[in-house]
């Protein structure tokens, strides 16, 4: 079986598997990362939102072959060392879900949008998040998140510069 | 515990699926379950009667609130979580009841081995049925907590105060909290408990966040697709290539040669299971190859509505009639009548059907992402000659329901999977089984004649259903002469419960006709309605969002294009009113929906944040059915069986929203994950009416120069 190596979650990361599986199952069954859902084996829903190289692509089309000497990253790796990513302590606050199956890819394709557009409006948030399918159709409490998480990141990259 | 029969009464008219009969029957061997829950003290509560047990619980243990030793409080139920809130909402009423931080309650939801049957998890029961027991054992809890102090330290009861969950002895030397109970004990005889009134609330009526969101935003919430056992296999099922084909013949040998694979065909149930999705799914390709169906010609789409009106077996129809409408329809100067067609909808939930079944000594334990846990015990134990309390089912949170997940399909085919392989099995459809193998909102046809006397007042009002359900077929308007008939029909498709159910169907129908009367009264719509409207609650709503969107004003404005509508209804206790504004393009006849103002009232809030959500996903829930979303097949296929075709709302969809929360705190509260969903289309179908003046009588809603859009209505 071929062997693929990648950096996952800042973790270097080496799996011996067929080459076309999707990422998505081989983050869940092999490498235990339940946070990537699967949702419709499509890319047509985007639950399964993982970045690659920072880009967000779903990784239930994406086989694993392609992740070869990238980096990924998934819900797991956002908060580091138990402090939450920006764009969770928002989700957070606002409480931005319902059944939360759909939270972790729009919490990683807006994590790719806040790097492109940091301070969204809210008609760039559905613009730049329209893929991205909620059932429960939170929509709304989204859009109110995300424009948060760019004040919280933006308060974030001002306190880097006091402590600097 | 409510009255069951009533309660049953309630709700069965939604559960066409469970009249369904059993899905497999396997053979199974019978041993024995043993679970116990933790130390502590556990209170449950039957109608008025305490009953308080000290240390483990029971096997299968109604316990109701459970006092840790740990100073941690647990409320159990039977509900589960799909995303309308009641875990958040246990959470807040025993906190409430307990004088304890929400911090310090936990809630163990829809474990059958640990919780009380709290039926199924729909017809917005959570809220008015089991919030009040999970209230009223915490109540007893607190009075036990008091009653024990006071006897303790020879003081009267009233004295009291509990703070954080304790309370302090007089001198202020000595505390007592529910950790002390757990380990000491108390006398579990009933002592009266009153629940705190409405205007005492200090967490019950607070915005809270989902109590569990924490785990789901850092991914580590175990959904039923989560759920990862030691050895586990996956699996995946060969399914028939259409409805009703039934399988002629089967090599399992492809699948079996190859390596780590599991296969078996147990009368029409064949599937394989493997270490990896990936290989499972190539067992089943192998199958697929070599399989031969018996295939039986099926209703399509384009008969649909007509077949619907053939007459079906010997069920009688349910009517309902005061008055005689024959003589009203003689009474009325004018007659209208009007003949509605509601699609077929698919719920598609997010997370689709998935369980992990384990076997361990003759005994199963399942997670599953169900609203029904016990019915699918009962299920299981059927299907494999087991008894009940052999089998456990989990719930664990799971990614949405609608009311299209009352059935445990998946539970059965992992659990078969698991004995064949014996190993635990986690079986999750795809997103294509779970479009065409789960069920539908049924469809429906809808017809209404109404005459008006010649002051433009409702003379008479024949209302009749076909198939599509008989949820808010009463029309909430004052009427002397009415008839209302559900009439049973052959659903060509598999259906069962919604979000509201028919109330969507039925209300669409009935507001809609009621713009088409008070269009041919010559008066303004919401005039029209107050005119027919005593109930002071639908009124309330109705004016609260009138005023809000400014009705009276914008009514009378012309923009190009663009209109205005409005609609009211009320359902399972509570009460829902919305306008919107519609622009319409005129070359496809495609409605978008500009601004919606949706006022809701149900009862005290319990919780406005989740309210919030719920009322906003109901209305984009309502505006995918009434934009888009229509089920559409042909002999026993789906046409549109993904998110490619079955095009569901999206972030571009969402219009200007504005809730207006109407509280009456003076009243008992009812759900709200339903009813405000059906304001929705007929509110945009009287705006689309107002621009054309050719009323719509179908969903998803297509003016008539429509050509059809990139989405499913598309697809004819």
């Amino acid at each position: 079986m071929p062997a693929f190596r990648f950096n996952l979650n800042g973790r270097a990361q080496r799996i011996e598997t067929e080459a076309d599986r999707p990422l998505l199952e081989v983050l869940r069954e092999d490498l235990g990362l339940i946070g990537v859902r699967y949702g419709c084996g499509e890319g047509q829903c985007r639950a399964c939102t993982v970045l690659l190289d920072g880009r967000p692509v779903p990784s239930c089309v994406t086989p694993v072959r392609l992740a070869e000497g990238k980096s990924v990253l998934t819900v797991e790796g956002l908060a580091v060392n138990g402090k939450l990513h920006p764009v969770q302590q928002a989700f957070l606050e606002e409480g931005a879900l319902q059944c939360g199956y759909c939270t972790s890819g729009m919490m990683l394709t807006a994590v790719a949008l806040l790097k492109t557009t940091p301070n969204p409006t809210e008609q760039q948030v559905a613009e730049g998040m329209n893929n991205n399918l909620c059932r429960c159709c939170c929509y709304p409490s989204i859009v109110t998140a995300v424009r948060l998480a760019a004040r919280l990141s933006a308060m974030n990259t001002q306190g880097v510069g006091h402590a600097g | 515990m409510p009255d069951r029969t009533e309660w049953i009464a309630s709700v069965e008219p939604e559960r066409y699926e469970l009249r369904e009969p059993l899905r497999y029957e396997f053979h199974c061997d019978r041993r024995v379950f043993l679970q116990c829950a933790g130390a502590g003290l556990l209170i449950s509560v039957f109608a008025r009667t305490l009953d308080a047990q000290r240390g483990a619980a029971p096997a299968s243990s109604a316990g109701r609130i459970h006092l840790g030793e740990d100073g941690f409080v647990t409320v159990l139920s039977g509900k589960v979580e799909e995303g309308q809130g009641p875990r958040t909402e246990f959470a807040a009423a025993t906190a409430e009841e307990l004088r304890l931080p929400v911090e310090k309650v936990r809630v163990v939801l829809a474990d059958t081995q640990l919780v009380p049957n709290d039926w199924l998890t729909a017809g917005s029961r959570s809220t008015p049925v089991t919030v009040p027991l999970v209230r009223r054992a915490a109540a007893e809890a607190r009075a036990l907590l008091l009653a024990t102090a006071a006897e303790r330290w020879k003081v009267d009861a009233s004295s009291f105060q509990i703070n954080a969950g304790f309370v302090k002895s007089p001198d202020g030397k000595l505390t007592l909290g529910y950790a002390d109970l757990a380990k000491s004990g108390g006398d579990p005889t009933g002592r009266p408990a009153e629940l705190t009134p409405t205007a005492a609330w200090k967490t019950l009526g607070q915005p809270l966040v989902r109590v569990n969101a924490h785990d789901i935003i850092t991914g580590a919430h175990a959904y039923p697709s989560g759920i990862q056992r030691p050895g586990m296999l996956y699996g995946c099922v060969l399914r028939p290539p259409s409805y009703g084909a039934t399988l002629e013949s089967v090599d399992l040998n492809a699948a079996k040669q190859m390596t780590g694979v599991v296969a078996l065909r147990d009368g029409e149930f064949v599937a394989c299971a493997a270490p990896t999705s990936y290989t499972a799914r190539k067992a089943v390709a192998a199958l697929a190859a070599n399989a031969r169906w018996q295939t039986k010609p099926q209703i399509s789409s384009d008969e649909l509505y007509a077949h619907l009106k053939k007459p079906d077996g010997d069920r009688q129809p349910q009517v309902q009639q005061s008055g005689s409408v024959q003589s009203g329809l003689q009474q009325a100067s004018k007659k209208l009548t009007a003949s509605y067609h509601i699609p077929y909808v698919a719920h598609s939930p997010m997370e689709p059907r998935t369980a992990v079944a384990e076997w361990t000594n003759g005994s199963l334990t399942v997670w599953t992402g169900t609203s029904n846990p016990f019915e699918v015990r009962e299920d299981l134990a059927k299907s494999f000659h087991v008894d009940p309390s052999k089998v456990r089912v989990i719930v664990p949170d799971f990614g949405g329901g609608f009311g299209g997940k009352h059935t445990g399909e998946a539970a059965l085919e992992a659990a078969r999977l698991a004995k064949e392989a014996g190993k635990p099995v986690s079986l999750r459809w795809t997103r294509a089984e779970e479009f065409m193998w789960g069920y539908f909102r049924p469809a429906g046809v809808i017809d209404i004649e109404a005459g008006l006397d010649a002051n433009g007042r409702l003379s008479a009002w024949d209302f009749t259903n076909y198939n599509s359900g008989p949820s808010a077929i009463a029309s909430p308007y004052k009427l002397e002469n009415t008839r209302t008939r559900f009439v049973y029909a052959d659903s060509p498709l598999r259906s069962g419960s919604y979000r509201g159910l028919a109330a969507t169907a039925n209300n669409f129908a009935r507001e809609s006709f009621m713009d088409e009367l008070s269009s041919a009264a010559g008066k303004d719509p919401l005039e029209f309605r107050l005119a027919h409207l005593e109930n002071g609650r639908l009124r309330d709503v109705l004016l609260a969002a009138a005023e809000r969107f400014g009705w009276q004003k914008r009514r009378k404005e012309s923009k190009p294009n663009s209109g205005v509508g409005l609609a009211c209804g009320t359902e399972k206790g509570s009460y829902v009113a919305a306008c919107v504004e519609v622009e319409l393009d005129r070359a496809s006849g495609i409605p978008r929906l500009v601004e919606i103002c949706e006022a809701f009232e149900c009862g005290p809030v319990l919780n406005a944040k989740n309210l919030r959500l719920q009322v906003e996903g109901c209305i984009l829930m309502g505006l995918g059915a009434a934009l888009r979303e229509e089920i559409l097949f042909e002999n026993g296929r789906l046409k549109n069986g993904s998110f490619t075709r079955y095009r569901v709302p999206r972030f571009k969809d969402t219009p200007k929203i504005e809730t207006v929360l109407v509280e009456r705190k003076d009243l008992e509260p009812a759900g709200a994950g339903e009813t405000p969903i059906m304001a929705v289309a007929p509110a945009m179908a009287n705006a689309i009416f107002a621009i054309t003046g050719e009323p719509l009588r179908a969903l998803p809603l297509r003016a008539k120069s429509g050509k059809g859009d990139s989405g499913s209505a598309s697809i004819r």
